[in-house]
């Protein structure tokens, strides 16, 4: 948002690009959890655009990101992060789209030791080179301590009206907020996108694991944020609706798996992800009774639908808490 | 003139935005698209989409789980 506001005080026409790929965390999150829907509904991305009074063009890149993910040629973050292959691949994509649409430069609002591992000294040169963008990269809040790119050296854009921040503290960018008055922003350290997330990273390097692949699919990741995921061995996986908006999600997807529901009691609607045994969905029925309002009571009805044939009912007893390891749930 | 429709149902923002961006860039001005959907937050989303790009959202209606947004494209 700063960065393009110090552009367009230049008297530059910004446009803003927003990739989607996925694992942003605003967008799904707020739509699935009863709880979350007091929050404000707002896509953060849109929401800076309209502040400034610029166009966004938000891209798809979900298919093209899964090569990012999987195969990162500098490593994953703490958890299972791209960070830098994430950064050279969207300035790549945004130097496609300029050339496309006849745009000089781009822009990012990147400050030289900001983040541990895409925002370094010594990979800001590297996001440059690899995008393909090299010196039609411009980072405004940082580009006193880089060398002049080319919108500074034609003239497109006057350097001495850049900035020269650095570090983790981002007091410099809230003084200049308030500078240009803006009041309202987004949250700005991180925690945009779910692989930053250890216990989100934890499910998907299981589902990777479960499946003896890496690849994924748009579904699989939007499940990944919803319910409990319980896997009592490595052939089958639970999905475990935690209140009303996610059951309601869940639902969505009930067809492409084995599920369960409680008849007896109210409860949770619960996905089964894999290929269980006989005894398995009798266990997976006492998991889901042990997550309904009958947890408590001798015996629970819980109706098994196969994904093909008929519903059939068990009356299972819920598992006791103490039958269910932690190392079940991941 | 009759209006377009756009399926972006069981699909979560922005998914819903970038469909009904990809679907004006192939409609004439003055066109009219009407988006069903099922994510809450595209009631914000969409017709935000719609006052940065210059679109007049006419009319947004909802019926239990079911979201109709209508819109006007704009001139650019």
């Amino acid at each position: 948002m700063l960065a393009a506001k110090v552009i367009q005080e230049q008297g530059i026409h910004v446009e803003g690009i927003n990739f989607y790929t996925g694992f942003c965390v605003e967008g799904h999150t707020h739509a699935i959890r009863r709880k979350d829907r007091a929050r404000p509904k707002r896509n953060n991305a849109l929401w800076v655009a309209e502040q400034l009074g610029i166009r966004l063009h938000i891209v798809d890149v979900i298919e093209e990101y899964k090569q990012v993910l999987t195969d990162p040629k500098h490593g994953y973050g703490a958890n299972l992060n791209p960070c830098l292959d994430c950064k050279i691949f969207m300035v790549r994509k945004a130097y496609e789209w300029i050339r496309e649409h006849g745009f000089d430069f781009i822009i990012t609002g990147e400050v030289i030791g900001q983040r541990p591992k895409s925002q370094r000294a010594d990979t800001l040169p590297v996001v440059a080179k690899e995008s393909g963008a090299g010196d039609l990269l411009l980072r405004p809040l940082c580009a006193k301590n880089l060398p002049p790119t080319r919108p500074e050296r034609e003239g497109w854009v006057d350097r001495e009206k850049l900035y020269d921040f650095s570090g983790r503290t981002r007091k410099p960018q809230m003084a200049l907020a308030a500078r240009f008055g803006i009041r309202d922003y987004a949250q700005p350290a991180g925690g945009c996108c779910f692989l930053t997330d250890p216990q989100y990273s934890r499910k998907l390097a299981d589902l990777w694991q479960a499946r003896g692949t890496r690849a994924y699919e748009l579904d699989d990741i939007l499940l990944l944020k919803v319910g409990r995921h319980i896997r009592p061995a490595p052939h089958f996986k639970l999905i475990v609706g935690r209140e009303e908006g996610e059951n309601n999600f869940l639902e969505g997807y009930r067809k492409r798996f084995l599920h369960l529901r409680t008849r007896s009691h109210p409860g949770p609607l619960v996905l089964v992800d894999g290929t269980p045994g006989e005894a398995d969905i009798e266990l997976a029925a006492r998991i889901a009774a042990r997550y309904s309002q009958g947890r408590t009571a001798p015996e629970v009805e819980v109706e098994v639908v196969p994904r093909e044939g008929e519903p059939r009912r068990l009356r299972v007893p819920p598992l006791p808490p103490h039958e269910l390891p932690e190392s079940w749930v991941i | 003139m009759n209006a377009h429709d756009l399926d972006a149902r069981h699909l979560l923002c922005p998914l819903p935005v970038i469909r009904t961006q990809d679907a004006v860039k192939n409609l004439a001005p003055g066109a009219i698209l009407r988006v069903h959907c099922t994510d809450p937050g595209a009631i914000h989303d969409i017709p935000a989409w719609c006052r940065i790009h210059g679109h007049e959202v006419l009319d947004i209606q909802q019926e239990g789980r079911d979201i109709r947004i209508t819109l006007r494209v704009g001139s650019d």
